[in-house]
């Protein structure tokens, strides 16, 4: 997908959001492109993320949320500490995944939000994560049953994973992610 | 005798309870010789990791808050967190609640305990560096270990971005290094230190994280590296666990054991090698650690 500037683009409120969400301030890139350079996953990435930030500032919220970036991005940080300008490039990939998931966007690396949703399901139960379970629940959110399967066993082997979950501060845990749940949805 | 700190709040997280074990039985054994008394109140959660910050800003926050809330309330301003994830949410927590008022005003609300902020977050490498004097090296060294040739990987967590975490040199730390080579370790110079590993991708997108470990295990031998010295469980998780994949993938062998610093300091200062869990990795360390080249 191209950046195409429309006028709509400039005036909806997707570059106000990212910005709500991220506390950063887009509008002093400058393309440089360090960040681009420096990214490890850029090699599997649809948009690079200099054009990210690029699409952030005209508004083009289709590019950017239907992207395969704003899931692949590790966080890795590579690029907010390398930026001349000051740009938070990996807090705003954490912003339009957050805009994604609330407005519901199809996304295009769907695995890796199943294993965040998953990870959160994880932790409202056992207060902690179980990782066990938590990957039984993913082979059943994605249907890849076969998947490292055979590492699993050699992980249970060598005693790296526990079997027996623990629920921990069970009901202050449940109390905090209501509550948040609430927040969040007043925000929408 | 220094007059620094040895009592020390200790928040595992839930690696360090299941894939860490090794990080946390090796720490706890450091500590020991150090004379450092931890102190874990029950009740400490999840510090949210990836999924945190992905899925919602408030969510990424308040779950750390709730855990250090604990620890303040028990009267404990000094918190050591060996896993570097969770140092890292704990720190960028600590970092956004004293910059956002309004953030800070939903957490309070939405964690129900309250919350000054007045904790230190410390990982292990911060503290053992001020506690490693020469003249606590000369006394707790009791193993040479001159055989080892080992890289430091500090990986993204431990010092990115400098702003929040404001621990060592950014893009060439030497912390790590440094307590090594006090203890008589040779550790080489590399240029992979705090280069990523793909971190929680390995369960969604494997290939990116088999990719970027190679990158990594490769480096490590072309300098000569004989091991790679680790101080977080992801870290290790992607680097030991899917060293056959890698293998597998690229046609090589690297055979090159990940052991976290701690497992090292612990041998050095004369732990046995039972007692620091080096069977529970995948890439056996045991040939190295014999002293036959493997
Ligand atoms: S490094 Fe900063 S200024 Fe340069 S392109 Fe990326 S976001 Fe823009
Ligand atoms: S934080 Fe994301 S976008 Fe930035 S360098 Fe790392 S992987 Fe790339």
């Amino acid at each position: 997908m191209e950046l195409a500037v429309t006028k709509e683009c400039i005036r909806g409120d997707f570059a106000r959001k990212v910005l709500e969400e991220s506390g950063t301030n887009v509008n002093l890139c400058f393309q440089c492109k360090k960040c681009t350079a420096g990214c490890p996953i850029a090699y599997e990435m649809d948009v690079m993320p200099s054009k990210i930030i690029h699409a952030v500032r005209l508004g083009q919220k289709d590019l950017v949320l239907n992207s395969k970036t704003i899931w692949l991005c590790a966080s890795c940080e590579t690029c907010t500490t390398r930026c001349p300008q000051d740009v938070d490039i990996a807090k705003v990939m954490d912003a339009a995944r957050i805009v994604a998931l609330r407005e519901g966007v199809e996304p295009k690396e769907p695995e890796i939000p199943a294993f965040a949703r998953t990870m959160v399901r994880n932790i409202w139960w056992h207060g902690r994560t179980f990782e066990l379970g938590m990957i039984g629940r993913l082979k059943l959110a994605t249907g890849q049953f076969l998947k490292d399967t055979g590492l699993g066993m050699k992980m249970l082997w060598h005693g790296k994973l526990s079997l027996l979950p623990s629920f921990t501060d069970f009901f202050g845990v449940k109390g905090m992610m209501a509550r948040i749940k609430k927040k969040e949805a007043e925000k929408k | 005798m220094t007059d620094a700190k040895t009592t020390f709040g200790y928040y595992p997280g839930c690696s360090l309870h299941s894939t860490g074990a090794e990080y946390d039985i090796s720490f706890k054994a450091v500590c020991e010789k150090l004379g450092i008394e931890l102190q874990e109140p029950k009740g400490w959660i999840c510090c949210g990791a990836t999924a945190g910050h992905m899925t919602s800003k408030l969510l990424a926050a308040a779950l750390p808050v709730r855990t250090m809330s604990l620890y303040e309330q028990a009267g404990i301003s000094d918190i050591v967190v060996p896993c570097a994830a969770c140092y890292a949410r704990c720190k960028a927590a600590l970092h956004e609640t004293a910059h956002d008022k309004e953030l800070k005003k939903d957490v309070d609300e939405v964690v129900g305990r309250p919350f000054a902020g007045k904790v230190k977050i410390l990982n292990p490498l911060e503290v053992f560096i001020n506690l490693l004097t020469p003249e606590k090296v000369k006394t707790l060294v009791t193993k040479p270990l001159t055989q080892m040739k080992v890289v430091c990987y500090y990986g993204c967590l431990l010092t990115r971005p400098p702003k929040v975490m404001q621990f060592d040199v950014c893009e060439y730390p030497m912390s790590m290094d440094k307590i090594l080579r006090a203890v008589g370790i040779k550790t080489l110079d590399w240029s992979y230190k705090t280069d990523c590993c793909g971190g929680s991708l390995a369960l969604t997108r494997t290939d990116i994280v088999v990719k970027l470990a190679r990158d990594i295990l490769e480096e490590a031998r072309a300098v000569g590296a004989n091991a790679i010295a680790v101080a977080c469980p992801l870290c290790h998780a992607n680097l030991d666990t899917r060293q056959t994949e890698v293998e597998e993938k690229y046609a090589t062998t690297y055979n090159i054991p990940i052991l976290y610093f701690t497992q090292l300091l612990g041998l050095a200062f004369g732990v046995p090698a039972e007692d620091l869990a080096f069977k529970k990795h995948l890439v056996s360390p045991e040939p190295l650690l014999a002293g036959t080249p493997a």
